[in-house]
């Protein structure tokens, strides 16, 4: 019999408000398996504060407290020292928010509980937008999609800003571990949880969470898109362990970029110059990180 | 045991002998030196807290509430624009029946920058579901915290505080403050003992989502009647601190000689030391005037401020802060409560915004004021804003 490389334990149970083909349900899915029941979550306003459900009904096993949308960053520094007061050292403490939660609104925050080190999880499901609100840009917004905030139309109005590199702004913080990870690859997300378990300080996890209603895709192409994203190099996975550069999944043959963008609604307004301009930057950007594992892992 | 202490040393002095066990803390003049004692305390090793230096009153508040939300006690403390920036927060944490306990030093807001003392920025959080509680010096600072923290943990009360202390008047001067014994806090307060909390083994949700058949509103009415409750508490505290420390506590206003006054006056903070000043002056000779100081705004006294109106001919309000509507807050809401209850005239005095000075000069010609109003019982202007630039009647 074939070992389970994924455990078996769930803490999302049934009910939850989630649209069809949610991403990001299925990143807090992985993210409470990998890290067990003795977990505390903290979440802001974003799609997670509606999906475990209307009161008194709660798709989650574990404790949670819903926070105001800025807060993030010192709610799990407030819960993470109480633990420490009352001898729970043993409690993982998880801010689990948004995109819009994390590059935005919740920056400061984040970065000060990053800062003084708690030792925390903060976790950024990612996709790509205020998707809670209705699809409005935000920082993490890639440069051409279209969101009801970049709404296209004669103008051309889609996002003309590069996507906000959160990952890299946490890098900056001299934090013990930074990683990207994305719902395609269940076993690299979990191990990367599992490796961040084991060190004493603040972690922060990107996880890359498809949206179909936002992104403008069928419910059942949310795996695969998600996949398309690290073999396009559209999103790259890595860790940062200790400012060392560790590129966790390197695609022989990177596929265009053009194939992710098509299964996308969001994308749809693009010209042939477009796709070429985000293709040019998404090569820049993998470069630039292949270096970045040589310079750090150089000694 | 006494000591010198200012109004801040004072309230840092409360938060330690109240054993909180974490401290969120950020700077703003002129709280600082509260959050400075507090740090020194735990350097030393006098103080077992954790201490949290965030990077903005949002936070503070933010972790103040995570971390009372997950068992402890916590206490934080701010001024001004750090608590109008709390503003989302606070809302939060009284949403949450989180009894957190928060200095607040009455600072003016801007602009233009001010740093002096005023009401407004505690004022503008009247509406949040927070106690209020207005010191007259560095003892009550004290005092009010430790009570404040056994009056907002009962668990029919669970609600949060502000103990409040004019700028500079008292919180950067100096004076001797009885310092109570640790075992007797110890034993007033006991161990902090959440009514709920974030706990692994009883996974529960805190402030999910609600649809408008969900008891939303049944919340806001229980918060209403934990306001109310927390009178009989707070009645009940002052008793027994007093009881137990040895002081003159009046539960919700401090009355001074207004037994057999013609007129009263209704104040907030360390105004009302002035004003006592100036009845004694004025009692010799043979003018009857008293003071009423407010300790509590919220919640607020409605029947001691009714009796108190029945009792005189003229009810004079100082206000140090304004608010855009029907006068200031301590006027509009005073006569809100005596409106079909009493007919008594009621004046407002708003004075002393920005930290400008409140000498017992301008005092005593607003109890002559006040005196020719309960004599004549017309009311020439019902809200007088007294010490303006070029005015000559108030200076």
């Amino acid at each position: 019999m074939r070992k389970l490389t994924i455990p078996e334990e769930e803490y999302m149970l049934p009910g939850h408000t989630a649209c069809l083909g949610c991403g990001a349900t299925i990143a807090m899915r992985y993210v409470l398996k990998a890290l067990g029941k003795k977990t505390i979550l903290s979440i802001p306003a974003c799609c997670w504060a509606v999906i475990p459900g209307v009161y008194p009904h709660r798709a989650l096993d574990v404790p949670l407290l819903y926070t105001a949308f800025e807060v993030t960053g010192a709610s799990i520094s407030g819960i993470r020292e109480a633990l420490d007061v009352l001898g729970k050292e043993d409690v993982n403490v998880v801010g689990f928010a948004g995109d819009g939660g994390t590059a935005d609104i919740g920056l400061q925050a984040l970065s000060a509980a990053m800062e003084r080190r708690h030792n925390v999880f903060y976790i950024m499901y990612d996709n790509e937008a205020y998707m809670n609100t209705g699809i409005q840009r935000s920082g993490s917004t890639p440069w051409g999609a279209w969101t009801t905030t970049t709404p296209g139309g004669k103008k051309r109005m889609f996002k003309h800003e590069p996507k906000k590199n959160v990952a890299e702004i946490m890098v900056a913080h001299n934090i013990p571990y930074v990683a990207t990870a994305t719902i395609a690859y269940p076993e690299d997300l979990i191990a990367k949880l599992r490796r961040a378990k084991e060190i004493k300080g603040p972690k922060f996890i990107q996880i890359f969470s498809p949206c179909p209603t936002g992104w403008r895709h069928s419910p059942d192409k949310t795996v695969e898109i998600s996949r398309l994203a690290v073999q396009t190099n559209f999103f790259p996975l890595y860790e940062v362990i200790n400012g060392k550069y560790k590129v966790s999944i390197k695609p022989k043959n990177p596929k265009p970029v053009k194939e992710f963008l098509k299964l996308q609604g969001r994308f749809r307004h693009l010209t042939e110059e477009e796709v070429e301009y985000i293709q040019h930057e998404i090569d820049e950007n993998w470069k630039a990180l292949l270096k970045k594992e040589r310079c750090s892992q150089e000694e | 045991m006494k000591k010198i202490l200012t109004g801040n040393e004072s309230a840092a002095w409360g938060a330690r002998l109240s054993k909180a066990k974490v401290v969120a803390a950020y700077p703003i003049t002129p709280q600082t030196s509260i959050i400075e004692t507090i740090a020194s305390f735990i350097a030393n090793g006098e103080m077992d807290a954790r201490y949290i230096r965030v990077e903005s009153e949002h936070s503070a508040m933010a972790a103040c509430i995570a971390a009372e939300n997950t068992g402890v006690r916590t206490f934080t403390a701010t001024s001004a624009h750090g608590l109008a920036l709390m503003h989302e927060v606070l809302m939060w944490a009284s949403g949450a029946r989180l009894p957190i306990v928060m200095s607040v030093v009455n600072r003016a807001m801007a602009p233009p920058w001010s740093v002096w003392t005023d009401q407004l920025d505690t004022m503008a959080e009247r509406d949040v579901g927070w106690m209020q509680v207005y010191s007259e010096n560095n003892q009550e600072v004290l005092d009010s915290i430790i009570m404040s923290y056994r009056i907002g943990e009962r668990h029919h009360i669970l609600l949060p505080s502000m103990v409040i202390e004019d700028a500079f008047i008292l919180s950067h001067t100096a004076e001797a403050v009885d310092i109570p014994e640790q075992k007797k806090v110890d034993d007033f307060i006991g161990e902090f003992e959440p009514a709920f909390k974030l706990d692994p083994d009883e996974p529960a949700g805190f402030g999910s989502l609600i649809m408008p058949e969900g008891p939303y509103m049944e919340f806001r009415y229980k918060m209403a009647l934990a306001m109310e409750d927390a009178k009989r508490e707070i009645e009940k505290a002052v008793e027994e601190y007093n009881e137990t420390f040895g002081r003159n506590y009046a539960p919700f206003v401090d009355e001074y000689r207004t037994e057999d006054a013609d007129a009263i006056m209704l104040v907030l903070g360390t105004i009302g030391s002035t004003a006592k000043d100036v009845v004694d002056a004025m009692r010799k000779e043979g003018k009857k005037v008293g003071v009423a100081r407010v300790r509590y705004f919220r919640p607020f006294p409605t029947e001691e401020i009714r009796r108190i109106a029945k009792s005189t001919n003229m009810l004079g309000v100082v206000d140090r802060s304004y608010s855009f509507g029907p006068g200031a807050d301590l006027y509009a809401e005073t006569k809100s409560v005596l409106y079909s209850h009493t007919d008594v005239p009621v004046k407002d005095y708003v004075i002393g915004l920005g930290g400008r000075d409140v000498t017992p000069e301008v005092l005593r010609k607003l109890f002559d004021d006040m005196l020719k109003i309960a004599n004549e019982g017309v009311v020439d202007k019902e809200i007088e804003w007294v010490g303006l630039h070029g005015d000559e009647r108030w200076s």
